[in-house]
């Protein structure tokens, strides 16, 4: 792990609705992601799991503490330099969220697009041999199964070297086999080239590859 | 990913709603292309003989409408203009609109006639006519547009006899032989007849009271200033043309007097808007069906403007693709109508311009308005 963490908040508050209708969802988190961590999210639903994530992700305009990742202090980054950040961020979500028009292959370099045109096919094929798809790079996801599907998703938030990966139940739709081969590929990812994971999932049985669980209860760290 | 490749394979991935799509695009074109084609051959047919004529100014009564709705004014006005010296000749012209009674069907249709000098028959420059210049000059003859509607007969197989008698107006004259010219949207068919068998045909017309005065000016002259000079020096019962002039003149009435212009511009407006309509469902629907992929691919970091380029570019590739099979069929199409309403159809390049350029501002107007659904592409919802 390295010194400077990947992820540091501190007295992070945020609500929804104003008046009689505020609810408070995060209520003085602190929490620090280092590089080269894996940390496992856990909590029962509405704990605020969600909008702590979209805050680390840059989706979602943080309201009162402070939230640093990967060096970018969040509170004052401008809308342009979030759009800039997200691009260092491999994010998972539980949907998988593939254009169906496109190939399995298609699907992955589509996370290049923007930045990174020097990312080659083949660099796609090696991530989809590492998910276990690499006889289905030239197929349309129409043609996959659900399983499948996410794992080209998992693919495509790998393939371009993310700093940070933010996922969200990455494995709901896995098999149990399935599930645990992605978490040693995060796990690999996240120890051999010093990256970090912050990975929200309720299965407990894949604790074990996490560094670390932290578990949220009613908006604050409850680790 | 390019926008334009991800358009591309989006906008073909469900092959029968591509397709559709297509030929909604096309419909819409084909729609404004057969409006236009309409209101041109209207205008087209309405000032040919306008066109056609070699006169360089024109004397007409000032409550003129158009060729088929003149109203005659005195042909002193005509000899006022020779008396200037850059006057080369002049030359009345009669015209009005009588009943045909078709020589095998007794049936009655209007033809329009007009009433010439046999002598200045090259002023008109209507095909065929400087051939039969004798037999124009015979009393009680009349020579027939080969163009005209079947409805007047078939005075060809007629004619291969020899002439033949048609009564006309009630009176009966001989058909002595064919130009060619055209039908106009006023005129089912047409007659050419010398002066003198035109007063007969009308015996309650005057000679002095003739339709149209045709100036010819001798070369090297400004024909404007000319014109001017004439019109400051004749009475303000006439009005004084060039021959540009006159061609407006008479398209203007097609244009604006008559509802003719307005519904073909309307339906150029539908056609418009029928394809404006079906681009931006197909837009509207291509962009709901895949917000959370544009959300996803907005969360990795792409920015709102690549969306926009991609719906620019669907917009691009429909308008092309729908207008090109539709600029195929109304090349075919305008044949078929023109032989069924024997009036020119001519599908010219300003024509091809025109059409292509209202099918590319159809598509990226549908492309804007539909543009408006992306702001719903929010990453934030992602996380359920």
């Amino acid at each position: 792990m390295t010194g400077t963490p990947t992820i540091s908040v501190k007295n992070l508050f945020h609500a929804y609705g104003t008046g009689e209708g505020r609810r408070d969802v995060l209520k003085d988190v602190h929490l620090n992601v280092a590089g080269g961590e894996m940390v496992i999210l856990s909590g029962p639903s509405g704990s605020g799991k969600t909008t702590l994530l979209t805050l680390l992700g840059a989706l979602r305009t943080p309201q009162r503490g402070q939230i640093r990742v990967l060096g970018e202090d969040l509170m004052t980054t401008p809308q342009e330099k979030s759009m800039i950040l997200r691009r260092r961020i491999g994010f998972i979500f539980q949907q998988h969220n593939l254009l169906k028009f496109l190939s399995s292959q298609e699907n992955i370099l589509m996370a290049m697009g923007h930045d990174r045109p020097d990312v080659t096919k083949q660099e796609a094929l090696t991530l989809l041999d590492q998910v276990g798809l690499s006889d289905k790079a030239n197929n349309n996801v129409s043609e996959l199964s659900v399983g499948q599907k996410q794992r080209v998703s998992i693919a495509r938030a790998l393939v371009h070297n993310p700093d940070l990966i933010l996922a969200d139940e990455p494995t709901a739709s896995l098999d149990w086999q399935s599930a645990q081969d992605m978490m040693a590929l995060f796990r690999e990812k996240i120890k051999t080239e010093g990256k970090s994971a912050l990975i929200v999932s309720h299965d407990n049985r894949l604790f074990n590859y996490a560094d670390r669980t932290v578990r949220i209860l009613d908006g604050g760290i409850a680790e | 990913m390019p926008a334009f490749l991800l358009a591309w394979k989006q906008l073909t991935f469900e092959k029968m709603r591509f397709f559709t799509a297509i030929f909604g695009v096309a419909f819409a074109c084909i729609l404004i292309f057969m409006q236009l084609g309409f209101k041109d051959a209207l205008f087209d047919s309405a000032t040919l003989l306008q066109r056609t004529m070699k006169g360089d100014i024109y004397i007409l009564h000032k409550q003129s409408e158009a060729l088929w709705r003149m109203r005659p004014f005195s042909e002193q006005r005509l000899y006022q203009a020779l008396s200037f010296p850059e006057v080369a000749d002049v030359t009345p012209m009669y015209s009005a609109q009588i009943p045909w009674k078709n020589p095998q069907t007794g049936q009655n249709r209007t033809a329009l006639v007009l009433g010439i000098d046999p002598a200045k028959v090259d002023v008109y420059a209507i095909k065929g006519l400087k051939e039969l210049e004798k037999e124009l000059q015979k009393t009680d003859t009349v020579i027939f547009d080969q163009y005209s509607r079947p409805e007047f007969g078939d005075v060809k197989s007629l004619l291969e006899k020899g002439p033949f008698p048609v009564e006309i107006g009630g009176i009966k004259l001989d058909v002595a032989g064919m130009f060619q010219f055209g039908i106009t949207f006023s005129a089912d068919g047409n007659l050419v007849v010398n002066d003198t068998t035109f007063l007969r045909m009308f015996p309650n017309r005057a000679r002095e009271g003739i339709d149209l005065g045709i100036i010819m000016v001798k070369p090297g002259t400004d024909i404007i200033a000319l014109k001017n000079k004439i019109e400051a020096a004749l009475p303000t019962d006439v009005s004084v043309m060039t021959q540009a002039e006159y061609v407006t003149y008479e398209k203007a009435y097609w244009q604006n007097i008559t509802p003719i212009g307005y519904i073909f511009n309307l339906g150029v407006i539908l056609g418009f808007v029928v394809g404006l309509v079906i681009v931006y469902q197909i837009l509207f629907t291509d962009i709901t069906n895949h917000l959370t992929e544009y959300a996803t691919l907005k969360a990795i970091g792409y920015p709102p403007s690549y969306f926009f380029y991609v719906v620019f570019w669907s917009s691009l590739f429909l308008a092309t693709l729908g207008f090109l099979p539709a600029l195929m069929v109304c090349l075919g199409l305008y044949q078929v109508v023109e032989s069924a309403i024997f009036i020119a159809m001519n599908l010219n390049a300003g024509k091809i311009i025109m059409v292509s350029s209202l099918t590319l501002t159809m598509c990226f107007v549908s492309g804007l308005i539909a543009t408006r659904k992306l702001r719903q592409a929010d990453p934030v919802e992602l996380f359920v």
